[in-house]
């Protein structure tokens, strides 16, 4: 399968690979995924608690090229947003962006899930609603 | 532009045609057009008789009669006449077939279309090295048995069966025996008569000759074995296999065959050091890599290695400018399913999905070998940087302690 430029890109240099400390109450961490599934996705956001904006953002993924493309691009999309925007980022957004094949669209799901489930645990750790 | 250097190790895919081959085709295009079937002029003539010295050099090879040797479009139709036309040549004696869970899916699925018509299909599991159990074979056969289909190597691990053991079970319930033996054929000495196998498919492509020919060895003499025809027409190939035959690609087939009984040996044992420099080379440098299936029962130029906490497609997309190998991960087929053969194994689905399969070949230079060491070792490392699960591993934290959310 051929893969379209961006994700090429992203693939062979992927933006914000890395680890935010996940016991700092301003980090939140989502792990989506399985081993056994082929891909495991590991988001991670700082918020600024004053602004509620996202400061920084962090990956690490094990999957296939649109996985690692999928959440490099997410990390890419969340710096800056405030949470209620990042919460509005849609799979759809993803594969549109990286031309991912009907086949790969699970990678942006997961990247999707990934994203909200950071954000869960920022909100949860924070007892916001 | 420097030419991007290209190592190909997906031998067990197809190979290469030799050289060699293709001149031995090129007159049967246009010099010499005849339907090896015209028994009526020169062309014809000329046809049927380089169509006769392929099939003799042919069953030479595999030390057979060379009235034994059924020309076909390739090892998947091969497997199919096999197992189809047993199952309808020996209805009346019984409709039981014995295969295994990681032979190749035209056998698999050959089976189970005959499941639809009435077959009774076992299927035995392989151990954690990919080999059968024979009593657990022998256990199987039943009065009902009509035939036992194993492959000689797995195309996925390159691990050989106990050929003559089970070729031994099968004499002695008087079941026919039937092998698909695509991946060993040219590669390391095969002889169905001396292993007491009845039917077996092969293919000109996994032994350097052409695409879109193959053969079935069907046994002559104790026993005689038939097989229905499945394609109808002509009455070609003692009305086993209709079609016109594949001139060109026959006399490749033909030369291949020729090629390979003079070279196989010598090759073998060249292939068999690569394989290992290129195991070691990974093995003394890199973390958790695990080899999959027998090392002691294996074919010389192929190994099964799984690179944890790295899933395959995304591996090879590091290195698939220059090195052309397959992987086990599911990313790389459209079922989204891990290896069937790997899982049979018991291997969990995250080595599976882990995997690379190399297969060496005639042209495959140790430059070659050092070159896929270099680039897949850089390349495991690269993954193993963007992987949260080797993270977790080095940091100690049980993989299997924590609930994934499985998608």
């Amino acid at each position: 399968m051929a893969y379209s430029e961006k994700v090429l890109d992203h693939f062979k240099n992927p933006k914000n690979v890395g680890t935010l400390d996940k016991n700092d109450a301003s980090v939140g961490t989502g792990l989506v995924g399985a081993p056994e599934c082929g891909d495991v996705m590991r988001l991670q956001i700082k918020v600024n608690p004053q602004t509620q904006q996202i400061e920084d953002a962090k990956f690490k993924t094990f999957g296939c090229g649109s996985a690692i493309a999928s959440s490099s691009l997410a990390t890419e999309w969340l710096k800056g947003k405030s949470i209620d925007d990042a919460l509005k980022i849609d799979n759809m957004d993803i594969v549109e962006e990286l031309a991912l094949p009907p086949v790969k669209i699970h990678c942006s799901v997961l990247a999707e899930d990934a994203i909200k489930s950071a954000i869960k645990d920022y909100k949860e750790k924070n007892h916001l609603s | 532009m420097a030419e991007i250097k290209k190592v190909y190790l997906d031998n067990n895919a197809t190979t290469p045609c030799d050289p060699r081959v293709v001149e031995a085709m090129l007159p049967y295009f246009y010099e010499h057009p005849g339907n090896a079937a015209s028994r009526s002029h020169p062309f014809g003539w000329e046809a049927e008789g380089a169509v006769d010295l392929a099939r003799q050099q042919i069953a030479d090879l595999i030390y057979a009669d060379e009235k034994e040797i059924i020309f076909t479009s390739g090892a998947t139709e091969s497997d199919n006449l096999a197992l189809k036309g047993v199952f309808e040549m020996y209805s009346r004696k019984g409709n039981h077939i014995i295969t295994v869970t990681t032979e190749h899916k035209a056998v698999l699925d050959s089976c189970k279309r005959l499941e639809k018509q009435g077959a009774e299909i076992t299927y035995l599991q392989v151990d954690s090295e990919g080999l059968i159990n024979l009593d657990e074979l022998e256990a199987a056969i039943k009065p009902s048995t009509i035939l036992v289909s194993i492959m000689w190597a797995n195309n996925e691990t390159g691990v050989i069966q106990p050929m003559k053991e089970i070729g031994a079970i099968c004499a002695k319930h008087g079941v026919l025996f039937m092998s698909d033996a695509t991946q060993a054929v040219g590669k390391i000495p095969v002889n169905p008569r001396e292993n007491g196998v009845h039917l077996m498919a092969f293919s000109a492509h996994k032994m350097y000759g052409p695409k879109g020919v193959g053969a079935l060895y069907v046994s002559r003499k104790d026993p005689r074995v038939k097989v229905t025809a499945q394609m109808d027409g002509g009455g070609h190939e003692r009305g086993m296999r209709s079609g016109t035959l594949n001139v060109p690609g026959i006399v490749g087939f033909g030369k291949a065959a020729a090629i390979a009984k003079v070279e196989m040996a010598d090759e073998a044992l060249r292939l068999s050091k690569l394989r290992d420099k290129l195991e070691l080379g990974f093995m003394s440098t890199l973390e958790e890599v695990y080899l999959n299936g027998a090392k002691s029962h294996r074919m010389p130029h192929v190994t099964n290695l799984s690179f944890k906490h790295v899933e395959g497609e995304g591996l090879m997309m590091t290195f698939n400018q220059n090195i052309a190998l397959s992987s086990g991960s599911a990313c790389t087929s459209a079922s989204l399913e891990p290896s069937y053969v790997l899982v049979a194994l018991g291997l969990g689905d995250d080595l599976a999905h882990s995997s690379l399969r190399f297969s060496l070949g005639r042209f495959t230079t140790e430059e070659d070998v050092d070159f896929a060491i270099k680039a897949i070792s850089e390349g495991v490392n690269h993954m193993r940087d963007l992987s949260p699960i080797w993270e977790m591993y080095k940091e100690g934290i049980d993989l299997n302690s924590i609930v994934w959310e499985a998608h």
